[in-house]
């Protein structure tokens, strides 16, 4: 059987050089996860969903919640007996799910707005700029109180700067972001 | 004027799809030489033999080409053949065009042509091929095996029973290897040490067996039929032919707190010991590096007491040369210990065992006399865990392959947890269970179906350890990943069983080869299955891929009948390639100029110096003798005479060239 070029096994394979056949289910990347608690599957599911290879099983990953909820801690990969580099492929699926508009609706709300102002404060900062993020994650989520008494005591330990501290050279930073930005 | 004979093979369809055999036997037919030259379906069998007879009756052939397959498949059925009819059967050559051209092309045109230059090439070799005749080599009727576990303790009485001389070397004080460090077997829980000692015994006491305990091989020399094996025998400091065996000096020793090899670390032993009660030889043996006397030379409290003054400080390594004609290997396997493992805590805590380590626990004669407790508090364990594939298929641990006996033995290791403490609980960690054997499954089932253990199937990702409990952290694979935390006591991994720490070097002391994890290499993965490339080494055991007791008595067995037939007779024939030094009328004698390089370089140590002396006994000139008993045909030499006085028998500079040139026109 010939897979169709638009199957995600084949496209991880083809864009990340990554051969998910290697996953043969054991179960050590979901065992050491710290996150498996909120995933709708683990990881071991997920790369045997990929495994599978048909059009509906894959928009079932698409739309999950597992890809925004992973940390990228990388306990999977250091675990893992065939070294599958699962925090890259999940990486891969994100780019995937959002090209195709199909983000998981619960993430939507407040795992995928995080990343975006992550993002943003990269891009105009070069660095992290709390107060900016934290901001921002707000403003798109609407979730004025959350974690907001942690506010205080961060501050008072200097977590929290006012003003943020900017690279030198921001020229090169948004050249980036043009080159990459789809 | 030579006349050649052409037979071009069609192997069915496995040369003839690609190439064209009629057309390759005619084009041949036109060469210089050829007088006859025919196309068949299938040469090797009885009516393309016949074809070759009958050519070679009608035509006087002084030569035959057959392109056909590998000459390592069927070079011996015509040769034979050959022979049959009076040919010497080394005027018959094939030229090898299914593996070199019909497999491994795809164009008809093409293949035929480097056929045709492959049969080109062998019909100008062979119009310069010689009669050659084989030689006869005496046999040396005496076995060495390598290693005393299982394998060699059944290799050798197997031997020794066919009424020849066996030489059992084993580097530990004492025979028995592994087998004797486990509680019970499966899949009948019979224990392991009652099925053993008898063995043990019948190796000490049989006539044809000569037992070398704490020795180790120093080099091997020689070929099949004749090696020559030098023998390290360590020094024990006893003698013992003086000792009686009476235990005194152990229990009098005040060096007593050195970790047990035979108990894996489990408990201690004094600086002079016997491994274990039913150890043999059951002399105790000096560990000199533990020991007072050797490190800071007072202490000779053994000494005192012994009763006998079998106690010799004195005693020297000796080295100890021995003569064989064959040697069997089987050296056994090693565990990877928990220090292998960062996830489960590099053998920090004393909680996560081997499985090495529970068969001392469960076993009866072990350091808790068959109870299984905890090494660090010594309580008995409520809840044990046990892991299977604790890296085995691990290729990120650089162990892929499957351990093979871990499924078998942890399913033991459970049920006899669970008949010592009947309210345990025991879960395994699986990944699959592979039970290939016979009473396997049944048994696996049994352990589920009666004894009530749990089969998790996912793997431990880590271990914590917490107010002495271990949690053990995995998923159920089974339940889409649930996770599952397990409040454990102890925890028993089934680590990889891995080569033998020293096999590497023992393999290039003998010349074998071995794979990229040190196990030794077989000579054919099915057809031959105990023999290695060198001839008259044979493996048995768990020295070549990890198995189980049966297998590895099968295995063993098996090399023990390969010898059996190598003894049987009294001469070897050897094929007569061997390389040869031209020899001239006088007074030049030979082009040779005693340069003695070859001497060096010759991996068998077959060339010497020899003087050519008129009649008053004065040395004319000194040249290179090849002995060629001990001359494997390597060739070696041939590439490096200054004078290109050596020729190897069959495959001649001469030959060579004539078969290089044709395929360049």
């Amino acid at each position: 059987m010939v897979d169709k070029k638009n199957i995600l096994r084949v496209k991880v394979s083809n864009s990340i050089g990554i051969n998910v056949d290697k996953c043969y289910q054991c179960g050590k990347c979901s065992a050491g996860c710290p996150v498996s608690g909120n995933m709708d599957f683990t990881s071991s599911v997920m790369m045997r969903m990929i495994q599978i290879g048909e059009e509906i099983i894959d928009k079932q990953i698409l739309r999950s919640q597992t890809i925004w909820v992973c940390i990228s801690c990388g306990i999977c990969l250091s675990r893992c007996p065939m070294e599958i580099d699962i925090p890259e492929i999940i990486d891969y699926l994100r780019q995937c799910s959002l090209e195709k508009k199909m983000q998981n609706k619960k993430s939507e709300r407040n795992i995928i707005p995080f990343h975006y102002s992550f993002l943003n404060s990269i891009k105009y900062t070069g660095r992290i700029y709390e107060i900016g993020v934290a901001v921002e994650y707000k403003l798109r989520t609407f979730n004025f109180f959350q974690d907001l008494s942690l506010a205080f005591y961060m501050f008072i330990k200097g977590k929290l700067p006012l003003f943020p501290n900017i690279i030198k050279n921001r020229k090169h930073l948004s050249f980036f972001f043009k080159k990459y930005k789809k | 004027m030579s006349k050649i004979g052409v037979f071009v093979c069609h192997c069915g369809e496995n040369i003839a799809s690609i190439v064209d055999c009629e057309k390759v036997a005619m084009r041949a037919s036109k060469l210089s030489g050829v007088v006859f030259s025919v196309d068949y379906k299938y040469m090797c069998s009885d009516p393309g033999q016949n074809k070759i007879k009958e050519a070679v009756k009608k035509h006087g052939l002084t030569g035959v080409v057959i392109a056909a397959c590998s000459p390592r498949m069927h070079e011996y059925t015509f040769r034979k053949v050959c022979a049959e009819i009076g040919l010497n059967p080394y005027l018959c050559e094939i030229a090898n065009v299914r593996e070199h051209c019909s497999w491994v092309h795809e164009k008809v045109e093409f293949a035929t042509q480097k056929a045709f230059n492959l049969v080109r090439a062998r019909i100008e070799k062979v119009k310069n091929n010689l009669p050659l005749y084989p030689y006869k080599v005496p046999i040396n009727k005496i076995a060495i095996v390598i290693g005393g576990g299982i394998a060699g303790i059944q290799s050798s009485i197997d031997i020794a029973n066919g009424g020849y001389k066996v030489i059992l070397i084993e580097r530990e004080p004492s025979i028995g290897g592994r087998m004797a460090q486990l509680s019970e077997t499966f899949p009948t829980l019979d224990c392991s040490q009652c099925i053993l000692t008898p063995r043990m015994v019948e190796v000490a006491q049989h006539p044809n067996i000569m037992l070398y305990t704490y020795s180790e091989i120093e080099s091997v020399d020689g070929f099949i039929g004749n090696f020559s094996v030098q023998v390290r025998k360590k020094a024990k400091s006893i003698d013992e032919k003086k000792c009686t065996t009476c235990g005194l000096c152990y229990t009098k020793c005040p060096m007593k707190k050195n970790l047990s090899e035979f108990n894996q670390g489990l408990s201690y032993r004094p600086a002079i010991y016997v491994p274990f009660p039913q150890a043999i030889p059951n002399n105790p043996v000096i560990d000199r590096n533990n020991c007072i006397f050797f490190q800071k030379g007072k202490c000779k409290i053994c000494q005192k007491f012994c009763p006998t003054g079998a106690i010799d400080f004195e005693q020297i390594d000796e080295i100890i040369e021995i003569k064989a004609g064959a040697i069997i290997l089987s050296t056994g396997f090693d565990i990877k210990n928990v220090d292998f493992f960062p996830e489960y805590g590099y053998g920090k805590c004393k909680d996560i065992i081997t499985g090495m380590q529970f068969e001392r626990l469960a076993s009866a004669s072990g350091p808790t006399i068959g109870e299984i407790r905890r090494p660090s508090d010594c309580k008995v364990p409520k809840k044990v865990v046990f892991i299977s594939c604790a890296g085995s298929r691990d290729c990120a641990k650089g162990i892929s392959y499957c351990s093979k006996i871990c499924c078998m033995y942890t399913v033991k290791h459970a049920m006899l947890y669970k008949n010592k403490v009947p309210e345990g609980i025991s879960y395994i960690f699986y990944m699959d269970i592979r039970a290939a054997g016979k009473n396997y499954e049944e048994f696996t089932r049994r352990a589920v179906e009666e004894y009530g253990i749990k089969y998790v199937r996912g793997r431990v990702s880590n271990i914590l350890l917490k107010n002495e409990k271990l949690i053990v952290r995995g998923v159920d694979t089974l339940l889409n990943g649930k996770p599952i935390e397990i409040l454990a006591d102890l925890v028993v991994l089934a680590t990889a069983a891995v080569s033998c720490k020293y096999s590497e070097i023992l393999a290039q002391k003998l010349h074998i080869p071995y794979d990229i994890y040190g196990f030794f290499t077989e000579a054919h993965p099915k057809l031959k299955p105990v023999e290695t490339n060198t001839a008259g080494i044979f493996l048995a055991g768990s020295c070549q891929f990890p198995k189980d007791i049966p297998e590895s008595v099968v295995s063993a067995s098996g090399a023990a009948a390969k010898v059996l037939c190598l003894f049987s007779s009294d001469e070897l024939v050897r094929e007569p390639i061997v390389a040869k030094i031209n020899k001239m009328p006088p007074p030049l004698f030979s082009t040779c100029m005693g340069c003695e390089l070859c001497i060096g370089i010759c991996p068998y140590k077959a060339i010497s110096k020899e003087e050519i002396k008129d009649d008053n006994g004065y040395v004319i000139k000194s040249i290179a003798h090849i002995n060629s008993t001990l001359c494997q045909g390597c060739g070696t030499c041939v590439a490096f005479c200054k004078s290109k006085s050596i020729d190897l028998e069959g495959y001649s500079n001469k030959q060579i060239y004539e078969e290089v040139i044709a395929l360049l026109n």
